[in-house]
């Protein structure tokens, strides 16, 4: 075969293999898109016609703002305790020399990446029961904080690592005392890694389903992401409109938060998302 | 040191004896100096809620998860009363239970099949190829990709649901095959492809970075002794990236054993055909009530996970030697 055969050969394959992929990517993602819109919602991904009448369906139905209520509780005390204790953390480590620090974040980190999710179910949730947190939300906040926190210090660890250390020294000769040091030059400094790893948290905790679908037995505590699998009629069949609309303006927040961190920041979720 | 300011460093001396607990020799120039005069003590007290959080709720339930699975305790009946010492018992009850060791298979397929070859491969062409792709075609994939990796759990264990379904799944009408049940007839298929689909990004990312690193240089060279896109990728690329592809091995793998997603478009079924080991474990532990031998198989889970991460630390160490 001559070469300029081949090369076009190889074009064309090139082009069929990416079309073939920008379909896998997407075809899940029609449903999402068009069924809130279109009437008489069924699996089937279609718009025919438009219409607003399926989100009728989330105002009529009275588990779906408690539930968003309880998704943004749960995130947001996560994300607070994650950002909180993650900045006091990650800055003593990043300015005060502590024995075996090193070794110990990263044997934190890869144990936070061993124990996650079912690994730990079990003794976690008979912790819960016998401390009495189970089906409380603060127990679900409690876990996940704890399961968050290392990737949370070492990432934080790492901007606090990037900041000049001249900022607080300066301060210090004018006579500032540690507390205001930390509050006045520290903190406006580092505020920026504490959104991203807040966004980060924020992230995780709102489409995690495992934990409270573990943890919370009461449907009115339970977050969105586990209620959205009740919304089936008696019959079994799942309440198109309501999913559908669902499904939609609970996702809405994680793409914009993720794009909003996207812009300001970079790419800066490379410590490792995972719904 | 990055020193932005030379007038700062005379100061630092004199900061040194002011934080009593700080290190010997504080007024050497080095990066961990407590420049905010915090003192060890406060130190220690800064890290010590995270470290508390961290202890009960990661490092003690890892713990006890030993202890328990030398238990028959369970949820209901006499176990729950009274919970007595078996020993290896739960252990040899796994060994000896078809559920576990197919579970166990399973799991090591969808692992395999998903992570190790799915995402790591497709993540690592489409890095490739997007860094010289069109202007278009760019943004629109890695959107895409992206979005199937953001959007919560149950959202996308649905849309697969509704892609999937039998009467009217949007598939079945693509492919005009009627009536064709994907998630019964192969779901270990269903769930090795949706979790490529779902998780790929992180992959594609993290060999994007990976590949900006490789000098351009390299590959010019390269290209003009005649080495074809092949070999480039071979003999320049894939050398430079070793410790990149590693790494991510290592975290998509971890990710992938412990996923319970599936659980949310198969529910394990149908018989169990499709039941990996988190899912066996919750079915059993969560369900059943037997949380003596749930805790023995998620020990099991949590010694196959170090073992893949020991491992994997010895072949980074050993690569590092050799360079």
């Amino acid at each position: 075969m001559n070469p300029a055969v081949r090369h076009v050969l190889g074009r064309v394959g090139a082009y069929v293999v990416v079309c073939l992929l920008v379909v896998f990517f997407a075809l899940p993602l029609l449903w999402l898109v068009l069924t809130p819109f279109t009437p008489n919602p069924t699996y089937r991904a279609s718009l025919s016609g438009f219409t607003l009448d399926n989100f009728a369906a989330l105002v009529d139905n009275p588990q779906v703002w408690p539930s968003i209520r309880n998704s943004l509780v749960l995130a947001g005390g996560s994300a607070l305790l994650v950002i909180a204790l993650a900045a006091l953390a990650a800055y003593a480590l990043s300015r005060v020399r502590v024995p075996g620090r090193d070794q110990l974040l990263y044997a934190l980190l890869l144990l936070s990446s061993i124990v996650t999710g079912t690994a730990a179910m079990v003794p976690i949730f008979l912790m819960l029961f016998q401390l009495g947190l189970i089906d409380r939300q603060l127990g679900v906040v409690l876990v996940l904080t704890g399961g968050l926190l290392p990737a949370a210090v070492f990432m934080l660890k790492d901007f606090v690592d990037g900041v000049p250390r001249s900022y607080e020294e300066s301060a210090r000769v004018f006579g500032a005392r540690p507390n205001q040091v930390l509050r006045h030059v520290v903190l406006p400094v580092i505020r920026p890694g504490m959104a991203t790893v807040g966004v980060w948290a924020l992230v995780q905790v709102w489409g995690n389903f495992l934990v409270p679908y573990v943890l919370l037995a009461n449907p009115s505590k339970q977050p969105a992401a586990v209620v959205m699998y009740t919304f089936y009629d008696a019959g079994g069949q799942p309440d198109f409109a309501l999913i559908s609309t669902f499904a939609l303006v609970y996702s809405v927040p994680v793409v914009v938060l993720y794009l909003v961190v996207n812009r300001r920041y970079g790419f800066a979720f490379q410590g490792g998302i995972k719904g | 040191m990055p020193t932005t300011s030379p007038a700062a460093e005379p100061v630092a001396g004199a900061a040194g004896p002011s934080a009593p607990g700080g290190p010997p020799g504080a007024d050497a120039p080095r990066p961990d100096r407590d420049v905010a005069g915090l003192g060890r003590a406060r130190a220690l007290g800064f890290v010590a809620p995270a470290l508390l959080v961290i202890a009960v709720f990661l490092v003690f339930p890892a713990v006890w998860t030993i202890y328990l699975g030398l238990l028959d305790y369970s949820l209901t009946g006499a176990g729950a009363q009274a919970p007595t010492f078996v020993g290896l018992g739960n252990y040899l009850d796994a060994l000896s239970d078809p559920g576990f060791t197919r579970s166990l298979w399973l799991t090591l397929l969808y692992v395999g099949g998903s992570a190790v070859v799915g995402q790591n491969v497709l993540g690592f062409l489409l890095a490739w190829y997007l860094r010289g792709a069109r202007r278009v075609v760019r943004p629109v994939l890695t959107v895409l990709v992206l979005l199937a990796w953001i959007l919560p759990g149950s959202v996308v264990a649905f849309l697969w649901q509704a892609l999937l379904d039998r009467r009217a799944g949007t598939l079945n009408t693509l492919l005009g095959t009627a009536d064709q049940a994907w998630v019964l007839d192969h779901p270990m298929w269903v769930i090795v492809v949706f979790n490529v689909w779902r998780g790929t990004a992180f992959s594609m990312l993290l060999y994007t970075a990976a590949l900006s690193s490789v000098p351009r240089s390299h590959l010019e060279v390269a290209r003009m002794s005649g080495a074809s896109g092949w070999q480039q990728l071979r003999d320049v690329v894939l050398p430079t990236v070793r410790r990149h592809v590693l790494t991510n091995t290592l975290l998509i793998t971890l990710w992938t054993f412990n996923d319970f997603s599936p659980y949310l478009l198969t529910g394990g079924g149908p018989n169990g055909a499709s039941e990996i080991l988190p899912v066996y474990i919750y079915r059993e532990a969560i369900i059943g009530g037997h949380l003596g031998y749930g805790s023995a198989i998620s020990l099991l889970l949590l010694l196959a996970n170090l073992v893949i991460a020991v491992f994997y630390l010895r072949v980074l160490r050993g690569r590092k030697d050799e360079s």
